[in-house]
């Protein structure tokens, strides 16, 4: 009997579908993996089932019994617990503390026999944690640990682990995969959210993907690979424009040399990164999100400081330049996070003449009416629905995008970098940006393609670049960039010597 | 069929915010009432002279305009911050620094004309008010410190600095109170009516609504500002500098506190004194906060906030109930528009 089945879990947020007729089974004693793209609709589903969510539609059995899960509480009654992406610890208190907090029956708390309590559960379980430790005292992967333990403390026999290894260095990770083994051979059942294919070949006995919140399928990791997980997690739609590919003809215009940097949480997200992009053409960097690209995106945009490498402009080194000289010297800026590009409570107006202020301003004073000229003549050229004086929240994705390309293009420049211009657009929008970089690649400009869609990067990209884990694995020109090859690169399977 | 409702979660219609003022007010005037009932009085007399009374004399509308006059500036001071993202809570002590300034500046300027004088204790308030706001605004910029906190405790370092000056050096040799020594009459602000005590401080605490809207509607510096306070992320992205943009808010906000206290030394009391603010620092964060950070909606809540606090007084006279009366409909109103701005974010809508 499987432990846990979930059928035809259909969840909306709004206009978007999160999760749509999802069917999902868990045997006892596996380790099953859910695998899928950011946004792809995993997290939304393993919070569905752990009572976070409430499914619109569909239905869960635990044991063969159709359950109403409401709560994490109810949740936990049936026997599932979940370890999320962001801890839920009191750092000032201790490990044994943290584990029994809102599972203490009664008033009384007795510190030694809790501090037993936990210990032999540690034991028994096998995970090498200290109930008196303070909890601020450790490691990320040890507060995991706890975060297990806490789980396990409760008597589950179902543990979902949100993307469990993204926070954690590769021994800590290598120790969290010999627990769950562990844990598997007690009979737990684990499901794994995870976008990595690596990862999801070692640790897990099936595997099921998730794309654009649609299930795609549930496979044997005996019976598959990396390259067939990759085409199910990516699509494999055919692609109608091929571009005639050639090697970087112009000049290289930016050089990136050698670039080291670390994310929020201060580990390392670029690994010694070189590149090139030249004149007239556009060079895709394809990978699965979260293994750089936000990172390298914010590097070039001044957002985020390398800890060591350089970047060229032409001969000009813009490494520790500021967003707005950076902007001054030629890069037109598309970022990842559109509503982190315009604020969203000025007008558009504003929006579009901030990054450039100082051209619109007379002594200091706004120079309204050229504000407003500028504006309506952005509105005109880019097709912007939209009036000057609205507040740029209110406008649709599409549009709002408009206002981030008028913004980067309208000073013609030189370098354009565009971190996922598309995602979330409609296909009219979608086009309209597309076309947008084209012409700029045509009129000389150096195009800087980050994107997840693969379908994007193909068709647009003269030349494709492959990051993964923060390491450029590759360097393709389109031609040679076939849908698996890629896939293969950007799941870490294969490595491609930087000629092309 | 039976018709139900549902709030859903997006923006109300626009008429709804423009009538938030005035449904504050009636649901507070409602709750507020229960108070005045334990208190013996009837509420609808009592709201008489509370909103009413005070404006059918011109006297009485002078009064309220001297006691609006400290909010206009405090209530400016906080709007300009809050409106660009820096979170000074810390006016009562820049006003503190600002009175501290005023009294020494008017014991000093001996023989200068009287327009000069002013002019120059104003000047010299806004720069103390400035320095009491420098050390926040340098630990926010330089260390990200939270300038919630460091404002806040920097007003309690201003009130037992002045307690000390009054109580040590400053105690008045005459009266042997602890108070300043009475500033010059060439140091005192003009009176607009004599002998009514309205002066011209209020001009000035005009004069400062009109500045702080046109600096963050007009200027440069005021877009950058507005972005800091509404985006900072996408701030950053555009090129503006945070932290530069800040430290100049800070400062700006803190100096115009300052004004109040020179208002209220030079326009008032004529001396420094502990108790020289009632706590206009911070009523002047619910004047900001009733206006929406919208310098004119500030200007207006603090002419109102000033109508409440005469109110209290001919309220007490004229039935008897505790003048504390005007801080508890004060807190009620900030906490129900708050409540009401809340609402803003829904709708109702019929469900089948």
């Amino acid at each position: 009997m499987d432990a846990v089945q979930m059928l035809g879990i259909t969840k909306q947020f709004g206009p978007l579908v999160a999760n749509n007729k999802v069917d999902f089974e868990l045997r006892k004693g596996e380790v099953h993996a859910l695998l899928g793209e950011n946004g792809a609709g995993k997290t939304t589903l393993m919070r569905i089932l752990y009572g976070l969510y409430k499914a619109d539609s569909g239905e869960i059995r635990v044991n063969g019994k159709t359950v109403q899960i409401h709560s994490p509480k109810d949740a936990i009654a049936y026997g599932i617990g979940m370890v999320s992406q962001h801890f839920t610890l009191v750092s000032p208190l201790t490990v044994a503390e943290n584990i029994v907090l809102g599972f203490n029956p009664g008033l009384r708390l007795d510190p030694k026999q809790v501090n037993k309590n936990v210990d032999d559960a540690a034991k028994k379980f096998a995970i090498d944690i200290k109930s008196t430790s303070l909890v601020r005292h450790l490691s990320v992967g040890e507060k995991q640990r706890v975060e297990i333990l806490k789980a396990l403390y409760r008597n589950i026999n179902v543990l979902i682990m949100d993307e469990p290894t993204a926070v954690l260095v590769p021994q800590e990770v290598d120790a969290l995969f010999e627990t769950l083994n562990r844990l598997r051979e007690s009979g737990l059942s684990v499901i794994f959210i995870s976008h990595k294919l690596f990862e999801v070949m070692t640790i897990s006995d099936r595997i099921t993907v998730l794309r654009d919140g649609k299930c795609i399928g549930t496979v044997d990791k005996k019976n598959t690979d990396e390259r067939l997980l990759a085409k199910m997690m990516v699509g494999r739609e055919t692609f109608g424009v091929q571009r005639d590919s050639e090697a970087c003809s112009g000049k290289p215009l930016l050089k990136i040399q050698n670039i080291n940097a670390r994310d929020k949480k201060g580990l390392l997200a670029l690994k010694d990164i070189s590149l090139e992009v030249c004149e007239g053409e556009v060079l895709g960097l394809a990978g699965v999100s979260g293994n750089g690209q936000a990172e390298l995106a914010s590097v070039l945009s001044g957002i985020l400081k390398p800890e060591s490498g350089r970047v060229f402009l032409n001969d000009q080194d813009i490494t520790h330049l500021d967003p707005q000289s950076i902007s001054k010297a030629g890069i037109g800026r598309i970022p990842e996070d559109r509503h982190a590009g315009v604020v969203g409570e000025m007008t558009v107006a504003e929006n579009l003449t901030l990054e450039r202020l100082d051209e619109f301003l007379k002594n200091g004073m706004l120079d309204r009416k050229k504000i407003k000229t500028h504006a309506e003549a952005m509105i005109k050229e880019y097709q912007i629905k939209a009036t000057p004086d609205i507040q740029t929240r209110k406008l649709s994705g599409g549009n709002m995008q408009k206002v981030i390309l008028a913004r980067a293009l309208y000073t013609q420049p030189r370098m354009i970098i565009a971190a996922q211009p598309t995602r979330g657009l409609d296909i009219g929008a979608t086009e309209y940006v597309r076309n947008k970089l084209i012409e700029q690649r045509d009129r000389g400009a150096a195009v800087l393609l980050i994107s997840e869609d693969l379908e994007e990067i193909r068709s647009l990209s003269d030349r494709i670049a492959v990051i993964y884990e923060g390491r450029i694995v590759g360097i393709l020109p389109c031609n040679e960039a076939t849908e698996e090859t890629l896939g293969l690169m950007m799941s870490g399977a294969k490595e491609v010597a930087n000629e092309a | 069929m039976k018709l139900k409702y549902r709030l859903v979660r997006s923006p109300a219609p626009a008429w709804f915010s423009a009538l938030i003022p005035l449904l504050a007010i009636v649901v507070t005037f409602a709750i507020t009432s229960i108070f005045i009932i334990i208190a013996g009085a009837n509420p609808f007399e009592a709201y008489y002279y509370f909103l009413i009374a005070p404006l059918t004399s011109k006297i009485g509308i002078l009064e309220v305009l001297v006691k609006s006059t400290p909010l206009l500036l405090t209530g400016a001071a906080v709007t300009i911050a809050f409106a660009s993202g820096y979170w000074n809570i810390g006016a009562e002590g820049q006003l503190y620094a600002g009175a501290v300034a005023a009294a020494y500046l008017g014991t000093a300027l001996v023989g200068v004309p009287q327009p000069a004088a002013v002019i120059i204790m104003l000047l010299g308030g806004f720069v103390a008010g400035m320095l009491w706001g420098l050390v926040p605004a340098i630990l926010k910029v330089k260390l990200s410190v939270d300038e919630v906190v460091t404002t806040l405790l920097m007003n309690y370092v201003a009130l037992f600095f002045v307690s000390a000056l009054l109580n040590g050096p400053w105690r008045d040799p005459v009266s042997n109170w602890p108070q300043s020594p009475t500033i010059l009459a060439n140091t005192m602000m003009p009176k607009l009516f004599p002998p009514a005590r309205l002066h011209f401080g209020f001009i000035v605490g005009i004069l400062a609504v009109v500045a702080i809207w046109f600096i963050l509607s007009r200027t440069g510096l005021g877009m950058r500002m507005r972005s800091v306070g509404m985006g900072q992320e996408a701030a950053r992205f555009m090129g503006v500098k945070i932290g530069r943009t800040m430290f100049i808010t800070a400062l700006i906000s803190a100096g115009i506190a300052g004004l109040a206290g020179v208002t209220e030394v030079a326009g008032i009391h004529f001396h420094l004194i502990d108790a020289i603010s009632p706590g206009y620092g911070y009523t002047g964060i619910i004047a900001a906060t009733l206006g929406n950070l919208n310098p004119f909606g500030a200007g207006a809540a603090s002419l109102f906030l000033g109508l409440i606090s005469t109110g209290a007084q001919s309220v007490s006279r004229a039935l008897g109930v505790p003048t504390f009366l005007a801080d508890v409909v004060q807190a009620t109103l900030l906490l129900v528009t708050l409540a009401m701005f809340l609402l803003r974010n829904y709708t109702l809508r019929r469900v089948e």
